[in-house]
């Protein structure tokens, strides 16, 4: 075609004006750190496995998950999900159900039998991991996978600490915990039961480890004095629960009370219900906004028909009868007693006033401090004494499963660094994914699918698990609600919003980068981001 | 074909010949009996392949033609006087963008006052516009000149716009040879864009120029315009050899060859300036006359060489600037190289006003003595102008002038001042 | 989370008709690919390349790209644009360069309705009818300058889509009020000064119910904001013969005096305070309107743009209650006439 000059130009000639020079200002992809991945003491990528989930790339996601945590299973009956807490979404409409898809991506595992990627080549380490709880278990396998050889020694007959010990089978039936036990051993974990260690220095110097991980946990019930008749039934929760794995279960009577205000009370006063107690009682000497135990327990606890006896102290235990007296709470919140007394039926009486652990194996090893009963360590999760680290609930922490698995990873990664004389590095911190980051707008609608519970008859007669987990569907549709914030999960925005086409699409699973050649930064792209993945940052000059 | 009609419906005949694509047109007098003819034809089926879309103005129908033109299609309208005007942004834009648009003006003057009567002030308010201008003569000349606009235009990528005089011509009923479709189809070949809007090779036309480039956009106009003097002639030759007849050319010349005075005009009017001619020439005088048919490009060099040694030139224009002048004898001024000959500049026919052998011969005659001023109207009535002239010293008050001329003329019911 | 009464608490299935982010983002890789908008594919025609000179942020760039592309995947590439002047044309064809991908003609300001009948009409006549044609122009060549023309090619039915980029004022010669400026809006020619600062109320053409008062075949209205929704309406503007309108809100941080990204966050702002109501019309009727999501006060929506600023206090809360009340009228009559609380029906 003959073009008039000037008059007619040729298609896309405008290419020759690099607009980018424009610019005073250029937009960045970045990482943030989403809020669940910062909250979750075992430091999961949950917004990474999320993203697996929501394509049904469940293997995908579970292999990303156990990466920081192999008890996925078990972690989506337990944990009290500080991930949720803290889950931007809340402020939409509701928290993701983050919970609920890791319980169902760990029970697909377990049904699908899928295995953990194999451990690297052995590096000759040869570490002792004493306990085989969650943060043993978890440091087992996280070393493991490094490519050390490892061995647990269990004083018990059977593995898994209080999470088969102290947590009911009616919150968490132990094929699911015995199958994720049973996949780490599968690593190559030696693990020796009934193998008690009472001096560890000797079995340190003796048996050739060049690191261990004390995990030996807090299983030695405290104690409190109380007057008690003869004929008087008091035991301590712990050995309650434990013993509930036998094969006779105890006989607590009609009424039981249990004496405490943490989880493990709750726990207690559940199993007295299923145990055919018709009426279990919580006497707390505080109040319901200061008892320990988390809210999910205290409501599962009273749909149960558990009863709670605030602000009363047990002061007296007999046979069938227990005498209380009402405190009331002073400035400080402290209870003080009132002069003013009560008595309550009572068959028997279950201490639930927090345990201790036993650390008569460190005798001798004046190295390692104790303070307030448990092993002080560092940030590195190391004692006083050089190659001897120590975590979970031995350590001063917050008592729960996920801490403890937490621990675990933390500790082999900082054994792993030690074993080859370097200090472990940190990764730098992104900046936190908050919810002005965020552009809501773009997330459909969708509240938060509940999980499916028990009938409320069957909760109080059999141990059958209480509260259920989602199908496939409502699992997809609960990880779809997540926002993925502050990391790109490739919705197009930014390539559709920008009015200079200066975005360029890389592919699936390759996201996108910018033409600086043609932007101008407007800044369309940071703001209808949805969650938060581009910033701003000066044009360097 | 001989036919004895009307010159609209001849001009109507010619161009449904030339199978245009696309004919949109605005009703203004004294054109619309041509695009009511072609509207016929369409509905009758009788002119074939083409879309005839009523517009809603001038400025519409002249932009419908651009849209069309520029999607490869032959586009064609009419228009005269003010809905020129309204128009002219596009009349402009068509020729900038080189698109080879044909368009009739039925020449008609332009108000205020409102006047439909024949004039060329309409043409002259586009002469800077880029269109090559031709003028008809007669009803041949101005069904000819239609079909030799096409092919020209369309070779030169350039608007060709065919003047004909209102009424005068387009309603005046004449023997025409009417072009047949055989004829014309072995003249004038299928429209094959320079550029065109196609999907299949896209292009941007009408981008934003800058003074950088702008100044070599326009002088490049005027080259084609240059260019266009030439091919004029020469399509005017080849129309003769397949049509059998002389009609467009830059110019005609009629008993020049001795001529001392050279009359110049543009269009009908030359009729009757021939006619008194050959009275004067019968007297003894030596007159010629010359017709300008390309207005636009304007022939300086053909011009000049038929004036030849011509030493007075008066120049018959049926418009004029204000405060001024003659527009076409301004143009002529420039073809005279003589600088003795003398130029006057007669201005007739404004309006519609007949232009008469009697006083066109009085005009010659002033000339031949010697007597012709450099601007003259013609027929002008002295008393009514002096009267408002003297009204107009006399009181401040402003107002238009022509009601007060109607009124002396008794045209218009007198009312107290 | 518990029921008191110890019934249970079934989880009922839902289904998973909606991703991350449901219909409103440009994609997704979840969603199918035939969901996704023409915008999300790479190889989307990017009618309007890179290179173009609009400013920062410019909601008709954006736009006219949208619109565009969604039409040159609803024809094949079977597509002649004919824009009036304004600032469309001349950010993207400032000799040498221009950034159009399409057959593009330019002619006047306020021709682009009748250069695009004469497109339409060649193209016919040729016997390819299959190239559809597109005309565009700013509110100033659509509602005032171009209305003559535009009105005549509705009226002919001539096969044309007419789409209006209205950034309510006559952006490219200095912000000037047009017929399409609304109340109370600051521009050159309607001063934020005296009692009654910006352009006059009870003033202003509403070109889509014009439109609709024509009988044309379609009529719709539509922002930059939602591009599903846009792109929707292109295609079923493609899917009609004859004459058709779309009048497309586009911000621009220029003339609005906002913030360059601001401009996609103001036009839904625009459509969720009820002042811009998003509908359709077929042979004359509202067939159906887009309902509002999440109703916002006008002062939201008026508080990120300058060319408002006279209506609020240094502070940021709102000075002129009279102005805004009636602005606030103004988006609570639309929200009644086109019933825009109303959810929808899918």
């Amino acid at each position: 075609m003959e073009k008039p000059f000037a008059i007619t130009l040729d298609v896309g000639s405008s290419l020759a004006n690099k607009t980018g020079s424009w610019r005073v200002e250029r937009p960045v992809y970045v990482d943030r750190l989403p809020p669940c991945n910062d909250a979750c003491p075992a430091g999961e990528d949950v917004q990474g496995w999320l993203y697996h989930a929501e394509s049904g790339d469940y293997e995908q996601a579970w292999h990303q998950l156990v990466r920081d945590n192999p008890f996925p299973a078990v972690m989506g009956r337990v944990c009290y999900h500080p991930c949720e807490t803290v889950c931007n979404r809340a402020q939409l409409d509701e928290a993701v159900g983050i919970n609920a898809v890791e319980r169902f991506l760990g029970d697909q595992a377990i049904e699908q039998g899928w295995s953990f990627e194999p451990a690297q080549s052995s590096s000759g380490g040869r570490v002792l991991v004493v306990g085989a709880g969650p943060a043993g278990l978890s440091t087992a396998y996280h070393l493991r996978r490094l490519g050390h050889s490892v061995v647990i020694y269990e004083a018990g007959d059977l593995p898994g600490g209080m999470m088969r010990f102290g947590i009911p089978k009616y919150r968490l039936p132990r094929d699911v915990l015995d199958a994720e036990i049973k996949r780490i051993c599968a690593l190559g974990v030696e693990m020796r039961l009934n193998h008690k260690v009472t001096d560890l220095p000797a079995t340190m110097r003796d048996e050739g480890f060049e690191a261990v991980f004390l995990a030996v946990g807090a299983q030695l019930a405290k104690r409190a004095y109380l007057p008690a008749g003869d004929s008087a039934h008091i035991l301590d929760a712990i050995s309650l629960l434990h013993s509930m794995e036998g094969t006779s279960p105890p006989r607590l009577g009609r009424r039981v009370v249990v004496y405490g205000g943490g989880d493990t009370a709750m726990d207690a006063a559940r199993t007295a219900r299923r145990l055919g107690a018709t009426d279990a009682v919580i006497v707390y000497r505080r109040t319901r906004e200061r008892m320990p135990a988390h809210d999910v327990e205290v409501e599962e606890a009273t749909d149960e028909g558990v009863l709670m006896k605030w602000l009363s102290t047990i002061t007296e235990v007999n046979e069938g009868q227990i005498q209380i007296e009402q405190m009331v709470l002073d400035e400080t919140g402290f209870p003080q007693p009132t002069g003013r007394f009560e008595k309550l039926d009572a068959d028997c009486v279950v201490l639930a006033l927090g345990e201790e652990s036993d650390l008569s194996l460190l005798t001798g090893m004046d190295d390692v401090e104790i303070a307030d009963g448990v092993v002080q360590v560092g940030p590195d999760l190391m004692t006083g004494h050089p190659g001897l680290f120590a975590g979970g609930d031995v350590v001063p922490a917050e008592r729960t499963a996920t801490n403890a698995i937490g621990n675990g990873k933390r500790a082999a990664r900082t054994i792993d660094a030690w074993l080859r004389g370097e200090t472990l590095r940190e990764p730098d911190r992104h900046e936190l994914a908050a919810f002005e980051h965020l552009n809501t707008w773009y997330y459909a609608d969708a509240p938060k699918t509940e999980r499916p519970r028990l009938e409320f008859a069957r909760r109080t007669s059999t141990f059958d698990e209480v509260v259920g987990g989602l199908d496939e569907t409502n699992a997809l549709f609960e990880a779809r609600r997540c926002m993925s914030c502050g990391n790109c999960f490739e919705c197009d925005n930014c390539f559709g919003v920008c009015p200079d086409n200066a975005v360029t699409k890389l592919g699936p699973g390759k996201r996108y980068e910018f033409d600086y050649d043609y932007c101008k930064g407007c800044g369309i792209c940071v703001v209808e981001c949805p969650c938060g993945a581009i910033v701003m940052e000066p044009e360097r000059v | 074909m001989l036919s004895q009609l009307e010159g609209s419906r001849a001009v109507a005949a010619a161009v449904a010949c030339c199978r245009p694509q696309v004919v949109c047109a605005y009703p203004i007098t004294p054109q619309t009996h041509i695009v009511e003819g072609i509207g016929a034809m369409v509905k009758s089926r009788q002119l074939k392949h083409c879309r005839f879309i009523n517009v809603e103005s001038e400025f519409a129908a002249m932009s419908v033609a651009i849209g069309a033109s520029a999607t490869g299609a032959r586009a064609y309208t009419a228009t005269a006087s003010q809905g020129l005007l309204f128009m002219i942004e596009a009349v402009y834009n068509a020729a900038g963008l080189g698109l080879p648009v044909v368009m009739t003006l039925a020449n008609r003057a332009i108000g205020a006052p409102i006047n439909i009567w024949n004039d060329h002030s309409d043409a002259m308010a586009v002469r800077d516009s880029g269109w090559v201008m031709l003028f008809a003569e007669d009803n041949q000349t101005a069904a000819d000149l239609h079909v030799q606009a096409f092919r020209l235009a369309e070779e030169m990528s350039l608007p060709v716009m065919v003047c004909v005089d209102g009424y005068v011509l387009t309603h005046a009923t004449e023997r025409v040879d009417v072009p047949t479709q055989e004829q014309v189809d072995a003249f004038l070949p299928p429209y094959k864009p320079r550029q065109v809007l196609d999907p299949a090779d896209p292009v941007s036309i009408g981008a934003m120029v800058g003074p950088e480039a702008f100044t070599e956009v326009r002088y490049l106009a005027h080259a084609k315009q240059l260019q266009a003097l030439e091919r004029i002639d020469e399509v005017a030759r080849e129309f003769a050899e397949g049509f059998g007849r002389h009609s467009g050319g830059l110019v005609s010349t009629y008993r020049v060859e001795d001529a001392e005075v050279v009359v110049i005009a543009l269009g009908s009017v030359l009729g009757t300036i021939k006619d008194a001619t050959d009275e004067l020439r019968d007297q003894g005088a030596r007159v010629g006359v010359v017709g300008i048919t390309s207005f636009r490009p304007f022939p300086l060099d053909a011009l000049h060489e038929a004036i030849g040694d011509a030493r007075k030139v008066v120049v018959v224009e049926r418009a004029f600037s204000a405060g001024f002048g003659g527009v076409l004898s301004t143009d002529v001024g420039l073809a005279i190289s003589d600088a003795k000959a003398r130029l006057s500049t007669v201005v007739a026919g404004l309006g519609g006003r007949a232009v008469t052998e009697a006083g066109l011969i009085s005009v010659v005659e002033d000339a031949l003595a010697d007597r012709l001023e450099v601007l003259r109207f013609l027929d002008l009535d002295k008393d009514v102008v002096d009267r408002e002239l003297a009204r107009m010293a006399g009181t401040r008050r402003s107002g238009p002038s022509a009601e007060n001329v109607l009124r002396d003329l008794g045209t218009v019911a007198s009312r107290a001042l | 989370m518990s029921n008191a009464e110890g019934t249970p608490a079934v989880s009922t299935t839902q289904p998973v008709k909606f991703y991350q982010v449901g219909s409103f983002a440009v994609g997704n890789r979840l969603v199918d690919p035939s969901l996704r908008t023409v915008q999300a594919d790479a190889a989307r025609t990017n009618t309007i390349t890179s290179g173009h000179r609009a400013c920062q942020g410019c909601g008709e760039a954006l736009g006219a790209r949208y619109v565009l592309d969604a039409a040159m995947r609803a024809t094949e590439g079977k597509l002649v644009a004919v824009n009036a002047t304004g600032c469309l044309e001349v950010f993207t064809t400032p000799y040498p360069e221009t950034s159009w991908q399409l057959p593009w003609l330019h002619s006047l300001f306020g021709n682009a309705a009748s250069v695009a009948t004469g497109v339409a009409a060649a193209l016919e006549i040729q016997g390819r009818d299959d190239i559809r044609v597109i005309a565009q122009a700013g509110d100033g060549g659509t509602v005032d300058i171009g209305f003559g023309c535009l009105s005549g090619m509705f009226e002919r039915n001539d096969d044309v889509l007419f789409v209006c980029y209205d950034n309510e004022a006559y952006m490219n010669t200095g912000v000037q009020r047009s017929g399409a400026t609304p109340p109370a809006a600051r521009t050159a020619t309607t001063e934020a000064v005296g009692s009654e600062p910006g352009n006059p109320f009870d003033q202003g053409k509403d070109l889509p119910r014009l439109a609709m008062a024509h009988g044309i075949r379609y009529v719709a209205t539509a922002t930059v904001a939602d591009l599903h929704d846009l792109e929707a309406k292109v295609e079923r503007a493609m899917d009609f013969r004859g004459a058709r309108y779309l009048h497309l809100l586009v911000p621009c941080p220029l003339g609005w005096s906002s913030a360059p990204e601001d401009t996609i966050r103001i036009a839904r702002l625009a459509k969720e305070s009820g002042l811009f109501p998003v509908y359709e019309a077929v042979d004359g009727e509202v067939t159906a309107a887009s309902a509002i999501r999440k109703l916002v006060p006008v002062e939201e929506y008026l508080r990120l743009q300058g060319r408002f600023r006279h209506l609020f206090d240094s502070s940021g809360a709102v000075a002129r209650t009279d102005m805004v009340a009636r602005l606030q009228q103004l988006a609570d009559a639309n929200i009644e006439r086109f019933g825009l609380l109303q959810p929808e029906v899918t």
